[in-house]
């Protein structure tokens, strides 16, 4: 009984009722459960790459041991390591860029051919024909004291090459 | 008192009849049957030349899914190390594993034809119009959900058919605009389908996707009684009418046991394939998807990927809206609405036959947009361009059903469908037979 003429006296031309207000309290509080939910279920299901998976540093070997104009591929990496025939380095990531198929080198036509669609890629791993819109990926190659290491946590991706991808001792 | 009661009921003579029992007991039966059909049918949709039973027959295959499904779960492992060699002991050691694998194996693929025809049976008689729009988009959608059952499934094995479809599956989803990268990083849970991905696969199969499909299975079948059966010709008059008990239960009972029979036969003497352990460095050459998607696979090697997944879904959109464009009612219930719609089906197929594998030779070995419009990326030059061809090629196909053959949009609308229907199976069979290493043109004779 008092709480009816205090809320009338606070809005004296309200329409709400206090079932209306409760009934909206209610939904809201609904609304907010089912977002609280939705929102545990995606975090749930957020971060599920597994850890020691491929993605880290690769230690490729001593410069040295790869001749300019040379393609080593690296299985577990994932990526081939090419010597371009001026000693620049470049780690090109074997997913094909069409639809990740992997591709392989064939040392007779000289180029990296993707078995699933027929695309072709140069010895730089640059673009030579459709279905692949772009040239493969790149992955970080970092020199030190004379050994090579690629970065394979993050995949570059480039439209063609450019003489600027290539690392040099 | 009680007691001798109970007395009576444990001896030789049954507190109930044992006749009044089976009368019970059908009661009941027919009772469920009778939910699901009208208690009398008219004597043409007993026909069955004009359904085929292949709603039952569908529904059917479901069943045996589940149910082969379920015993399939206590023998597998969804472990990239174990999920392979599960299958094998599955196939070598454990008794039926082979068969009942064999079985969940073929009526999967079964299905996918059972839905593709019943969609053309209820398209060509017209089946969708007249209030029964929302069933023929809740048809749609179940036709989505039984590929995406297939999709899913086939990771499981583990084998190099499962890795490299996948992974062909899951770039192609990653071409969708905005939402594309989400889609795929969730599903593969990383930048190659490894660990997380199986096991997303597996939870999607058997956990997920179940429920969908029975709930819109029921909603189907519900829907059906709600807009007034089986659809028939209105302007019958005095037709004669059959009970659906026995009638047309024993048409579906028969029909249910010659497919039983039939797929565990062919299971028994096919068994389902498995190709060697999945090897993420080496793709089998050529990669081919399996077969139900080897028709979209064949558009991948003509368009960029983003054509290529636009095509599929502007024209399940299209089929989707086709009811509401349509207005004529007098074609329900008729095989290729009329004389003027059968000759423009047998058109419609004849190009269907003839127009695919003249334009897949024709981009096999001359057109070639990316280098002849060298100045254009190749979004447009080998996407937008082949996507505007192809439907613009749809509107005059169509346009050339209304003028040259006189057909009303109904009928123009039923010859493109069937155009397209024809298409999707000569580009599947082309996918099959004519693509050899490197995806290339081979010849198979």
């Amino acid at each position: 009984m008092t709480t009816s003429t205090r809320m009338d006296s606070i809005s004296p031309d309200s329409q709400m009722s206090r079932r209306n207000f409760l009934k909206l309290g209610a939904a809201a509080l609904g609304a907010l459960a089912v977002l609280e939910i939705s929102a545990v279920g995606l975090m749930f299901l957020q971060p599920r790459s597994l850890e020691g998976e491929f993605g880290g540093v690769v230690t490729a070997g001593p410069v040295n041991s790869f001749p300019p104009g040379s393609i080593t591929e690296f299985p577990a990496g994932r990526f081939f390591l090419i010597r371009a025939d001026d000693g620049g380095f470049l780690a090109v990531y074997r997913r094909c860029t069409h639809l990740g198929c992997s591709v392989s080198w064939d040392p007779g036509l000289n180029q990296f051919v993707c078995p699933c669609h027929g695309s072709h890629f140069d010895e730089l791993g640059d673009i030579l024909n459709p279905p692949a819109p772009r040239a493969l990926d790149t992955f970080l190659v970092i020199i030190e004291d004379g050994v090579v290491k690629v970065d394979t946590s993050k995949p570059r991706t480039r439209e063609e090459f450019e003489s600027s991808q290539l690392v040099y001792t | 008192m009680a007691q001798t009661d109970m007395k009576q009921k444990a001896g030789a003579e049954p507190a109930v009849p044992r006749q009044v029992e089976r009368n019970r007991m059908r009661a009941v039966m027919n009772n469920i049957i009778l939910h699901l059909h009208p208690t009398r049918v008219p004597a043409p949709a007993l026909k069955f030349t004009y359904t085929w039973g292949l709603g039952g027959l569908s529904t059917l295959l479901v069943v045996i899914l589940v149910a082969t499904g379920i015993l399939l779960m206590f023998r597998y492992d969804a472990s990239v190390e174990r999920a392979y060699t599960s299958i094998q002991y599955l196939e070598t050691q454990v008794m039926f594993g082979a068969l009942l694998r064999s079985v969940h194996h073929w009526a999967a693929n079964l299905l996918i034809v059972t839905v593709f025809l019943h969609m053309l049976r209820v398209f060509s008689t017209g089946s969708y119009k007249q209030g029964r729009a929302t069933n023929w988009i809740v048809g749609l959608l179940l036709l989505l959900l039984v590929i995406s059952f297939n999709f899913t499934g086939y990771l499981l094995p583990w084998d190099q058919l499962a890795y490299w479809a996948i992974t062909v599956a899951t770039s192609l989803l990653g071409y969708i605009p905005l939402v594309g990268g989400i889609i795929n990083h969730f599903l593969l849970g990383g930048s190659e389908v490894g660990q997380v991905a199986l096991r997303n696969f597996y939870a999607i199969h058997v956990a997920l996707l179940p429920p969908l499909i029975l709930l819109g299975m029921a909603y189907h079948f519900w829907r059906i009684r709600k807009d007034g059966d089986i659809s028939q010709p209105q302007c019958q008059e005095n037709v004669e009418k059959f009970t659906t008990i026995p009638y047309l239960v024993q048409i579906e009972l028969a029909a249910a046991v010659l497919l039983i029979v039939g797929l565990f036969l062919w299971a028994m003497s096919v068994p389902a394939p498995l190709e060697a352990l999945a090897n993420p460095a080496h793709p089998p050459n050529p990669a081919k998807a399996a077969w139900y998607f080897l028709g979209l696979q064949e558009l991948l090697l003509h368009m960029h990927p983003l054509a290529a997944l636009m095509l599929p879904a502007i024209l399940l959109t299209a089929l989707a809206l086709v009811p509401f464009g349509e207005q004529r009612s007098d074609d329900i219930g008729i095989y290729f609405r009329s004389r003027i719609g059968k000759r423009v089906a047998l058109v419609a197929a004849l190009l269907g036959l003839a127009l695919p594998p003249t334009l897949v030779l024709l981009d096999e070995f001359w057109v070639d947009f990316p280098t002849w419009l060298p100045s254009l990326p190749t979004l447009i030059s080998n996407g937008l361009i082949p996507l505007l061809l192809t439907l613009g090629g749809l509107a005059v196909i169509y346009g050339a059903f209304r003028k040259g053959l006189k057909a009303n949009r109904s009928e123009a609308t039923l010859g493109l469908f069937l155009f397209l229907f024809i298409s999707l199976i000569v580009l599947t069979l082309i996918g099959i037979s004519f693509r050899g290493p490197n995806m290339a043109w081979v010849w198979p004779f």
